[in-house]
């Protein structure tokens, strides 16, 4: 049998969850499909950042929209998600990397953006007291924070739930098509029908997309994180170094999770990842020379979650270029999570308004199609 | 000691030294294969052998004849040109057979054309109220320091529990001089019927005349309850007291030492965070690797042997390390796989060494109440959650053992749910009306033994770096 939707999403994401919990708060019925459950993949297991921080451009007024929702987060989901402000703080560890990063803060002024702000040794070290003398400064955005990942996704989810979205989760959407004006996708034994179709299928948003004729330029990755057991308070911020690939949290508990975007190999098929403990060594190189505190933590997990790049590392997101009725909401490159709340926000707006404040223009898909022949 | 493997890659890997990873290494290498047995321990044996090469136990009849056996294996694999690394902790493992080991604090990878797993069994979680008390402790921990360094209870002691190592303990104490007060055995009385099918296998078996005898040396010293059907530990920061119910009857005995045991379960934690398919197993009540006959897992090149494989004690593990290894030469070295025995004797060698497990496993079938915990009992000891907590979690939407990760940080702690895993599938299984199967398990990931930031930097070690190394 057929069920009449406002809006089909598929996929259980943050993005996924997000928008079908915007859209219930506007008055829609929306049904979400998630082949797993919702925040199986990167959602439920990225480093949890809540960063503005060293992000394009292009997605600056998505992230500050979504900043905004963040700092309401408990009102929203009636949870805390784990959410905490205590900034995050891009280190320089030499001149020129602070160099770069003094001329970065100037071009965001220059756009009338804010949150970032350029910090001397003093102010660095008075923010991170563990990190090396010998780094000369720093960027920080004071707003910015962490969360937990899977508790976040699911919270949102279970929101959206209340407030009447239909969640299918462990059965895959198949079958999408359009047909009598309505996309309308199978669910096992059911079928769904609505005039609106939102992609945010992470990982396997790419397949979908060019199954509708849209192929993207993405692939898929796995960016790996470790945490350790606890040791002593010595960190507040999130630390992101700017010139290795290393970010660094402490969480109230003790605990330290080490990220920095070195790739496991994913098997989207499988649901697996396989690890690659060379780089893994890498990052436990750079974290034993920066923070002599973590030398004898131990390593009591290592993961990646799987999750699309798109080629110029940014989301496509908006109106399909091509069917009405089709929107976009994946590829967020490893950068996704805090972009969460805002994206579900802002695709709401666009689906139930036609319209948003919040400027995304640079994010359409029709950037990849545009260049070809 | 050697600290690395002397080569980069090898035929076989064998990870775990006791029965089936001694018997396994020794088959591949005379076959001729190049062949590395990795152990965690001083020195090979695994469990049952434990400490068989350095023991202070000098008295043969204290330890038993079953565990003098295993000198002749461990001297085979010292022999066989296998290359044996001792203190190897093997942290990693992925479907590309490349395995992350540490030894003295360092790292190092090596690759395989063959894995075989013989990392053996875990005792049962037994999660009564105050089992998390200094004081209690489990059977199998009493059991190492014995076996490594003599050690036996003095105070007053209770044993409680049941299965056959349960005896075996009991009747090594005594022999040893040890104290046990009391023994209160949990076996369910209606598994007495339910096993009784069985029986006959079962006395044909070796154990069964061992069992029988050590049961009778042990009663003859120490007052035995059966039919416990409650038991809890408390005290106020130390264990004081156990309190059990037998025939309805409440008794509250004063203790210094509880030793809890339920029996044993695969160890399945390299195994499941390598991506191999595992099931429940309804009558052992735990997880199962999916093997074929020669042991073979999902994943292409790793094999599984001995109680890994589901428990089927150390006869058993010993031929199904042969079997494994076997294949191993078959598959990589066809001509050598002449030189050994062929595959049909050790198949029947299998039935003989497996006969009578089912009256075991249906005789110690432990009883839900001491599987099941409720109330305020914990679970999760590293992060202090306990039965309600999950109950609570399951009420508001947590479907499972990773789910449930999003409401209550249950296995996030230290162990990563090594301890818990097995408390929580079957908690969440009956609160949510399901079988364990349907309910799964954590994911589980490397590395399944924690490793210090030094370790995987690989960077040079002081003391006090190799020192902190503790597992879990």
């Amino acid at each position: 049998m057929t069920k009449l939707a406002d809006a089909i999403i598929i996929g259980g994401g943050i993005h996924g969850c997000s928008t079908a919990l915007h859209m219930c708060l506007a008055g829609m019925k929306p049904v979400l499909i998630e082949k797993d459950y919702a925040g199986r993949h990167a959602s439920g297991v990225n480093a949890g950042g809540v960063r503005q921080l060293a992000r394009h451009v292009a997605e600056i007024p998505l992230s500050i929209r979504s900043m905004g929702i963040w700092e309401r987060i408990e009102e929203l989901v009636d949870d805390s998600c784990g959410f905490e402000s205590h900034g995050q703080v891009l280190v320089a560890e030499n001149d020129a990397e602070f160099d770069a990063c003094r001329a970065r803060v100037a071009e965001l002024n220059a756009l009338g953006f804010t949150h970032e702000e350029l910090i001397d040794g003093p102010e660095l070290r008075r923010l991170v007291p563990a990190v090396a003398e010998s780094c000369p400064g720093g960027v920080v955005s004071r707003r910015d924070g962490a969360a937990e990942p899977a508790r976040t996704t699911t919270a949102i989810r279970r929101k959206a739930e209340a407030l009447g979205a239909t969640v299918r989760e462990g059965v895959a959407a198949t079958n999408i098509r359009k047909q009598d004006g309505l996309w309308r996708v199978d669910v096992g034994a059911d079928s769904y029908a609505a005039p609106v179709l939102v992609n945010a299928a992470g990982a396997w948003a790419g397949r979908i997309a060019a199954d509708l004729g849209e192929p993207v330029p993405v692939e898929t990755v796995a960016p790996m994180l470790m945490i350790t057991s606890r040791v002593p308070h010595f960190i507040d911020p999130v630390v992101i170094l700017r010139g290795r690939k290393l970010s660094f949290k402490q969480f109230a508990n003790g605990t330290v999770l080490i990220g920095g975007g070195h790739l496991a190999t994913p098997d989207q098929d499988r649901n697996e990842t396989v690890l690659d403990w060379r780089s893994l060594a890498i990052s436990a190189r750079t974290v034993f020379e920066l923070f002599p505190v973590m030398r004898s933590a131990t390593i009591v997990r290592a993961w990646a979650g799987i999750e699309a790049r798109t080629k110029d590392e940014l989301p496509v997101f908006g109106p399909s270029a091509r069917h009405s009725g089709l929107y976009h909401q994946f590829g967020f490159s490893l950068h996704g999570f805090q972009l969460g709340p805002g994206a579900g926000a802002v695709m709401t707006e666009l689906i139930a308004s036609g319209g948003t404040q919040t400027r995304i223009g640079d994010l359409g898909i029709d950037r990849f199609h545009s260049s070809q022949p | 000691m050697n600290t690395t493997a002397r080569h980069d890659s090898y035929d076989v890997v064998v990870i775990g030294a006791g029965p089936a990873g001694l018997a396994a290494a020794t088959t591949a290498a005379e076959a001729g294969l190049s062949t590395l047995l990795l152990d965690e321990n001083a020195g090979p044996g695994g469990q049952v052998w434990r400490a068989i090469a350095s023991t202070p136990v000098r008295d043969r009849n204290h330890l038993g004849a079953d565990y003098w056996a295993g000198s002749e294996l461990v001297e085979e694999a010292r022999s066989s040109g296998a290359e044996i690394i001792q203190r190897a902790t093997v942290w990693s493992l992925d479907r590309n057979l490349e395995i992350g080991v540490s030894v003295g604090g360092a790292s190092f990878f090596v690759k395989a054309r063959r894995v075989i797993l013989a990392t053996g069994a875990l005792e049962r979680p037994f999660p009564i109220p105050g089992w998390t008390l200094p004081g209690v402790m489990t059977a199998g921990a009493a059991q190492t320091m014995l076996k490594s360094s003599g050690l036996v209870p003095s105070g007053p002691t209770v044993i409680a529990g049941q299965g056959p190592l349960l005896w075996l303990l009991a009747a090594q104490i005594l022999r040893l001089g040890g104290r046990i007060d009391r023994i209160l055995d949990t076996t369910e009385r209606r598994n007495y019927l339910a096993a009784l099918p069985h029986a006959f296998a079962f006395m044909t078996s070796r154990y069964f005349a061992k069992g029988l005898a050590l049961m009778k040396q042990v009663r003859a010293k120490v007052p035995v309850v059966t039919g416990i059907s409650e038991l809890a530990a408390a005290g106020d920061g130390q264990l004081a007291t156990v309190t059990y119910v037998s025939g309805g009857r409440r008794e509250t005995v004063p203790a210094e030492l509880l030793l809890l045991h339920q029996g044993v379960v695969p160890n399945v934690n390299l195994a499941m965070a390598t991506g191999i398919e595992h099931r429940w197993d309804d009558l052992q009540l735990c997880w199962s690797p999916v093997l074929d006959r020669d042991g073979n897992t999902s994943v292409e090149g790793i094999a599984i042997a001995g109680d890994g494989a589901g428990i089927g004690g150390a006869d058993a593990a010993i031929v199904r390390g042969r079997i494994a290894a076997r294949a191993a030469v078959e598959a990589l070295a066809p001509a050598a796989a002449a030189r050994l025995a062929p595959m049909a004797s050790f198949k029947a060698s299998l039935v003989k060494a497996e006969r009578g497990r089912i009256f075991l496993d249906t005789l110690f079938r432990p009883a839900p109440q001491f599987r099941i915990p409720s109330g305020d009992t914990i679970v999760c000891r590293c992060e202090e959650v306990s039965a309600r907590d999950i109950l609570d979690a399951v009420a508001i939407g947590a479907t499972g053992p990773n789910q449930l990760k999003a409401y209550r940080r249950t296995g996030m702690g230290p162990c990563q749910g090594r301890l818990c895993g097995l408390t929580v599938t079957e908690l969440m299984a009956q609160a949510r009306g399901k079988s364990p199967q349907e309910i799964g398990y954590y994911r589980l990931r490397a590395p399944v033994k924690p490793i210090t930031l030094a370790e995987l930097a690989a960077v040079p070690k002081t003391e006090a770096d190799v020192n902190a190394v503790v597992r879990g």
